[in-house]
Formats: C-alpha cells, sequence, structure tokens
C-alpha cells in the first residue's frame, strides 16, 4: 500500500512541478560582482591554517566555488550579514565544492545555488556553524538538490544553521562516520535532516518544522557503506506536511508528507526525548526499502533492508496522523479510524527479515520497541497491505541505548 | 648557479617568445609562469602553431567532449628521461614531464564565425595549427613537479600570440557553426582549483594526474608527418616510454565514432573517457555507486536498474540509471542530454548536448535486453 502510495505522489509531482515558484528572491540591485575574482584567488592560493575572512555584504556568483586545500577556514560575519548570492550562476554543480580535511565554513548564507548550496566530497574534521542555505524564492521543485551536503566524511560537526527550501534535503549527511548535528534549523525541504548510509551520528536541539519529513535516517543499496547507530534526540519535529516537491526517482520522493522522522533499512536507531506533533501522515515511519519502488534485480545481495534495532522512547507526542498524504494512505485512516480519527503515532510498513526469526520471533536486540505511550500500526506490506493493524503490544519493549557521537576532533 | 639559472631563463624567454622561429621546451620547477610561451613547449612558425622541437603531439581514440572543441595534446619529457609503461594506469612520467592540451575552433566560411569543423575538411597533419584557420581558446598545462602534477591554465590573446595565466577561469561567450546549425553557448573555462574535479582520480590522495595517456586511449596511429604510426611504438622507438608491450598486445579502446565497431564497445569507450575518471571505485564519485569503467561488469555498478542516490533534479523524474530497452526512462541520459548545471554530466566542462554521443548511448541502452520489474 506504501508503495502504491509513493507511485501515486511521484505521478503527482511528475504533473505539478510543486512550489511556492514564482516569488521574489534575493534582490541583488547593489550586489558586489568584483568580490568573486577576489575569493576565487584566495580558494586557490590557501594554504593549511588559512582563515578566509568574508566581510558583511553581498556578494553576486556567476560559478561555483572550490576549495581543495586542508586546514582552512571560511568565515564571514554572520549568516544575514554575509550573503553569497548564486541567482545567476552560469556554471558548476554546487556553491561551494570542498575536497579537503579540517575544514571549517562558518557565520554567513549560501543562497540560491543551481545545484547543492555546500558540498563537502571527502575529508575529515568538517565543521560547518552558523551557515544558512537558503533558496529565497520559496520552496520548489526547481531548487537545488542539497543545503549542507557532507558525503564521504569523518568527524562532521553541523551546528546552529539554517537549512530552507532544498528540493532534497537541507542537511544531508551521507556515507559520513562520527556525525553531530545539532541546534539547527530545517524549514521548507523536501526532508528536513537526513542521515543516510551512516556510521555513528548524533542528531539532537534541532528544528524541523514545514518539511515534507522532518528527520530521516536511510539506508541505500550498493553504496560502500551501510549505516547504523544513529541517536535522535531532544529535537522539535513538528508540522512537516508540505507536499513533496522532491524529483521522482530520488529516495526522498517516496517521502509521503506530514512525515515526523523517518526511519528506512536502517540499524540501531534511538529516538527519544523528541517533541513531535502535528505532522499529518505519521509522527514516526519506520519502513524497508521494499517501500521505495526499488527494483530487485539492482539491489546487492548482501543488502539488508529490514529496519531492526530500533528503539523509540521518552519522546512527547501530540496530533499527527490525522490527513495523510495519498489516496491509499487516506483510505487506510477512513477504514481503520473513521473519518475524523487518525493514523497511529507510530507508522510500521511490517517487512522482517524472515532468516532472523527464532521460533517466529526477532531476537530480542534487533527488535522495533516503542516505548511511549503511542499506538503502532503495521501496514501488513509483505501481504500486499492487506491486513493493516494496530498491534501496540508487540512493540512494546526496550533496548540498550547507544553510545555517542564524539567530538574529540574539535581542539 | 641560481645566477646562471636566471640568464638561462632569460635566454630562453628571448628566444621561444610566441611568434619567435623556434621554441626551446623546459621543466619549470615551481610558480605558475606568466606566460605559455614560458614553456616552450608549443612555437608559431610561418603561421602555424606547432611542437616545438623534441615535444611530441599524440591523440586519443575517444576523446573527451569539451563542446566539440578540438584540441592539440602534446608531451615533452626531459632529455634522457621515460615515461614506464602502465597497462591500466597513465604511464608513469617522469619529473620534468609537460603535458599541454590546447582547445581552439576551426574558423567557419564567414569571418569571424567558428565552426565545430573545417569547413574545407581536416587538416592531414593535426599537430599543426594553420593559425589562420583556427582560433584558439586555452591552453592547460600539466607539469610533473616533484611534489606531484600541477595544472596550470592559459588563456589565449586576441592577437594569438601569446597566452596569459589565469587561474579564476572564465566565461567565454561562443557562437558555433554545427551540423547545419548555430549553437550559442558559454564556453567554460575552468579555475584552477576545478582542474581537481576530473584531474584527482582518486578521492583518497586528491593527487592531480593527467587523465587521457593511459595505454587504452593512445593505443592508435597518429601521423607524425611521415604517414601513420602506432603512438605507443612510436614513443617506445624514440625511447621515451620504456617496458611496453607490442601494441597488438596493450589494451585499446574502440573510436566512439566508428560504425565498423560493436555498439556495446563505443559506448563504453565514450562512457570510460567522458566519466570514469570520477565515476570509479575510488573516484570523487564513488558517492553515487555508479562506475562507468571500461571493465565495470553489466550490473548495477553500471547502472542498471540502479536507484539514484543523491542526483536529486538529476534524475529527471525517471527510476533508474539504465533501464535496458528505455533510454527515455534512464537517468544516464538525461543527464548526457541537459545543460542544467545540477543535472548535466560530466559537471564540468561543456555548456553544449554532445548530440552524438547521445544518440550513441540511446542505441547501446535501446538494444540492451531485460528489464528492471
Amino acid at each position: 500500500m506504501i508503495r502504491t502510495f509513493v507511485t501515486v505522489t511521484a505521478a503527482a509531482s511528475l504533473l505539478t512541478a510543486c512550489g511556492q515558484g514564482g516569488e521574489a528572491g534575493r534582490d541583488l540591485s547593489g550586489a558586489d560582482t568584483d568580490y568573486q575574482s577576489v575569493l576565487l584567488e584566495q580558494l586557490i592560493d590557501a594554504q593549511p591554517g588559512d582563515v578566509i575572512t568574508i566581510p558583511a555584504g553581498i556578494y553576486e556568483f556567476d560559478r561555483s566555488l572550490m576549495l581543495t586545500v586542508d586546514g582552512v577556514t571560511i568565515r564571514g560575519e554572520g549568516m544575514d550579514e554575509t550573503v553569497l548570492n548564486f541567482q545567476n550562476q552560469v556554471a558548476g554543480a554546487e556553491g561551494l565544492l570542498v575536497t579537503a580535511n579540517d575544514f571549517t565554513l562558518e557565520n554567513l548564507a549560501i543562497e540560491d545555488t543551481i545545484g547543492d548550496a555546500v558540498k563537502v566530497n571527502g575529508g575529515r574534521n568538517i565543521v560547518i556553524r552558523g551557515v544558512r542555505v537558503e533558496w529565497t524564492g520559496g520552496y520548489a521543485t526547481e531548487n537545488g538538490a542539497y543545503g549542507l551536503y557532507p558525503v564521504q566524511t569523518e568527524n562532521v560537526l553541523i551546528e546552529d544553521s539554517v537549512a530552507i527550501g532544498a528540493s532534497d534535503a537541507g542537511i544531508y549527511v551521507g556515507q559520513s562516520r562520527n556525525i553531530t548535528v545539532r541546534n539547527n534549523r530545517a524549514e521548507y525541504n523536501v526532508a528536513g535532516i537526513e542521515v543516510e548510509n551512516s556510521v555513528g551520528a548524533d542528531v539532537y536541539g534541532n528544528t524541523a518544522t514545514n518539511n515534507t519529513g522532518g528527520i530521516l535516517v536511510f539506508n541505500m543499496p550498493n553504496l560502500p557503506q551501510r549505516g547504523h547507530r544513529t541517536r535522535v534526540y531532544d529535537n522539535d519535529v513538528f508540522a512537516n506536511n508540505t507536499e513533496n516537491f522532491g524529483h521522482a526517482g530520488t529516495p526522498v520522493a517516496s517521502v509521503p508528507a506530514g512525515s515526523g522522522i523517518v526511519i528506512n533499512s536502517n540499524d540501531e536507531v534511538e529516538i527519544f526525548n523528541n517533541r513531535i506533533s502535528d505532522n499529518n501522515t505519521a509522527n514516526i515511519i519506520i519502513s524497508s526499502l521494499h517501500s521505495t519502488g526499488y527494483s530487485d534485480y539492482a539491489v546487492q545481495p548482501d543488502f539488508d533492508p529490514y529496519p531492526e534495532t530500533i528503539w523509540i522512547h521518552s519522546n512527547t507526542f501530540s496530533g499527527g496522523g490525522s490527513s495523510p498524504d495519498g489516496l491509499d494512505l487516506t483510505a487506510l485512516k477512513v477504514v481503520l479510524f473513521g473519518l475524523n480519527g487518525s493514523l497511529p503515532d507510530v507508522l510500521f510498513d511490517g517487512y522482517v527479515d524472515a532468516d532472523k526469526l527464532v521460533d517466529g520471533a526477532m531476537p530480542a536486540a534487533l527488535r522495533i520497541c516503542v516505548d511511549d505511550e503511542v499506538d503502532v500500526l503495521n501496514a501488513d506490506g509483505p501481504n500486499g497491505f492487506e491486513n493493516p493493524r494496530v498491534e501496540t503490544e508487540n512493540y512494546r519493549c526496550t533496548l540498550d541505548s547507544l553510545p555517542a557521537a564524539t567530538l574529540d576532533f574539535l581542539d | 648557479m641560481i645566477v646562471r639559472r636566471v640568464f638561462a631563463t632569460v635566454l630562453a624567454l628571448l628566444v621561444t617568445a610566441c611568434g619567435a622561429e623556434t621554441a626551446t621546451p623546459r621543466y619549470i620547477e615551481s610558480g605558475n609562469p606568466a606566460q605559455l610561451s614560458e614553456w616552450g613547449q608549443l612555437q608559431i612558425r610561418g603561421g602555424m602553431l606547432e611542437p616545438a622541437e623534441g615535444v611530441i603531439a599524440y591523440d586519443l581514440t575517444s576523446p573527451l567532449f569539451t563542446d566539440y572543441a578540438h584540441k592539440l595534446r602534446t608531451i615533452w619529457m626531459p632529455e634522457g628521461s621515460q615515461a614506464v609503461y602502465r597497462e591500466d594506469d597513465v604511464l608513469d612520467f617522469p619529473v620534468g614531464t609537460v603535458i599541454t592540451k590546447t582547445f581552439y575552433y576551426p574558423r567557419g566560411e564567414e569571418a569571424g564565425a567558428l565552426s565545430s569543423t573545417h569547413p574545407g575538411g581536416e587538416d592531414a597533419l593535426a599537430a599543426r595549427l594553420d593559425l589562420d584557420r583556427v582560433e584558439l581558446i586555452e591552453t592547460r598545462i600539466l607539469v610533473r613537479r616533484e611534489a606531484g602534477w600541477d595544472a596550470i591554465p592559459y588563456r589565449w590573446d586576441a592577437s594569438q600570440n601569446e597566452a596569459a595565466l589565469n587561474r579564476i577561469g572564465d566565461i567565454i561567450p561562443m557562437q558555433l557553426s554545427h551540423d547545419g546549425q548555430q549553437l550559442a553557448f558559454n564556453y567554460i573555462m575552468p579555475n584552477v582549483n576545478q582542474c581537481a574535479s576530473c584531474h584527482a582520480p582518486d578521492s583518497n590522495t586528491r593527487a592531480i594526474a593527467p587523465i587521457g595517456p593511459k595505454p587504452r586511449h593512445l593505443n592508435r596511429d597518429f601521423d607524425y608527418g611521415s604517414g601513420p604510426a602506432n603512438q605507443l611504438a612510436h614513443m617506445a622507438e624514440l625511447g621515451l616510454l620504456v617496458n611496453a608491450p607490442l601494441p597488438e598486445a596493450a589494451p585499446h579502446n574502440a573510436d566512439w565514432t566508428d560504425p565498423a565497431v560493436a555498439l556495446d564497445a563505443r559506448a563504453r569507450a565514450y562512457l570510460d573517457i567522458n566519466c570514469s575518471h570520477c565515476h570509479s571505485p575510488v573516484g570523487p564519485a564513488d558517492t553515487s555507486g555508479l562506475f562507468l569503467e571500461p571493465d565495470t561488469p553489466a550490473g548495477p555498478q553500471l547502472g542498471l536498474c540502479k536507484l539514484p542516490i543523491a542526483a536529486g533534479g538529476g534524475t529527471g523524474d525517471r527510476p533508474y540509471d539504465i533501464v535496458p530497452g528505455e533510454p527515455d526512462l534512464s537517468i544516464l541520459l538525461y543527464r548526457m542530454a541537459s545543460v542544467e548545471a545540477d543535472v548535466m554530466m560530466p559537471e564540468i566542462g561543456r555548456s553544449t548536448i554532445h548530440a552524438e554521443a547521445v544518440e550513441l548511448i540511446r542505441e547501446w541502452i535501446a538494444q540492451m535486453d531485460g528489464n528492471c520489474a
């Protein structure tokens, strides 16, 4: 049923190319166009240990920036004071592309890039602090894919930053290790914050609202690194009900509007102390790659699509589930809970690894445990969604707490 | 010693300034020389741009596409040094090696117009460019220094006598006639850091390296002025390449334009030279899980029924990288056929659609068996 639903969503986004579209973005009259060549030279000449400071001002860029030198800091005078705008960009797949270790980016804004705003491809000890990435014309399918995008990095801290309007994920950490994402705000992205194929992530103190999905913990097949061990805690995840304006085919295109926290095919995820409310499909969704429109043929043989060792506890829930995205989920809600009812706070697609069952049950350490006073809906995906049912009691259990990510790499 | 070196430099400058009769190729150990002519790799003589004495021109069986630009490629190694053959990698060049690549367009029939092909047919001698018939755009130097390769780009001036160092890149409006059509586009000269977008094929070491001079790309004939000769054999004969097998025993990619060659070999050769420096298990695009090396087996790694990972708008709302038999459902083809900065592949290096290659890859996908159900 979720799969059918996904297809419907994809078709819808094909037809509509969603967004607020047409809103006037950043006004660049009076913007500084000369500074581009200065910064390009500084990035070329950078030496380890350099701090490149960018004064307050609005700067216009027509092509992307790239840094390849280790140990460099790029620092502005504040996320609303130092603005690098790429509205008139004609070349480059990112605003800023970094392939270097020991990199710090802080106190500035990167706006209106054609593609990703900031991509850090590879590297250790990456700090992004007080950075705003935003598409200033409002959320739209045509916006760039990712806001803050470290991939294949080790030791990452993203804090006190803001991501608005990304057509994929506002803050996206992919294929990385030892990650802290804290005290950020993600709004009007398809995915607010996404941790994908990463090992050892702490996501806390963030606000995710008005996204399609608030916080996502995903695993995708055919990648060099499989992810596990993510803690999502102390976040405010509310009213993530913006239509899915992502591109069909992307992993986030399968996320229904109205998703609070989504775990897909990932293991060892602990979700606690969050305030989760008013996400109209479900406050928490736990699903498998089976529900996301994959091809059996193309999944590596050893890929494990089953979400396991999931512990949800100590969260506060309110609202949510009242207006699920898509005809099938709506029908499901009406049939099971009535016209004025709501889907339960936790929606599970029901896929479990039959090979791991012992006497018909999951070993304790691999279970999905929901130790909050909320119901769990098993959508019965493996049986063609024929018998969706509330089976809260099957998930009343506890697991061991996960270890924290470390910030030892900070001096 | 220093005095002598300075004196030698001055002398070399005097002799090699473009427009002079002959140039003397030099290895410059450090820094970014302000003029291309300081390297002495190319000379202008009798209205022709040509390699200096001792500098070898070469070509690739299937080259990278850069907005239909033509390219004059040269290699020079300091006297007495040689490159060592490596079967599946770039030849192991000695310190002091200088590789140049000059991007140019043929002049069209009307004054000031440029064309993707010579109106009167191609030059027999591709290693010498008649400056009345071409416009030089840029020359990129790759120099093998003690610490590794450095990339240094030069932009040709309006007089076409000299090219000046340009490290921050440029956006050059271009009007080109191609196949009966007028293409208007921005030719993008990358900045120095962006050289690493393609020329750092190992994302772990991030070391700069040449891409083209691999045996499989070099293993073809070139007319050095006395009839065609195999490039690997020619370099070996000159004592510039050691440990090379006979050309028959060396790998060789297909010429992607050769209709006599099997479609699969042509497509794989094109994807190899245009994509595999990033799309390899150690390349910067290993984040995608899509590998386009010549020996990648036909399966998900080659894109068959593979979900996109971080393609964003690059998916074009299509489900998989390659859907066998369905080019119009395949993301790979969508990205080749785009010039949107956040969609197109490769991410840099072109501003036009390589229509002929899109057609090739379309045919290649169309004839694939199977489906993704």
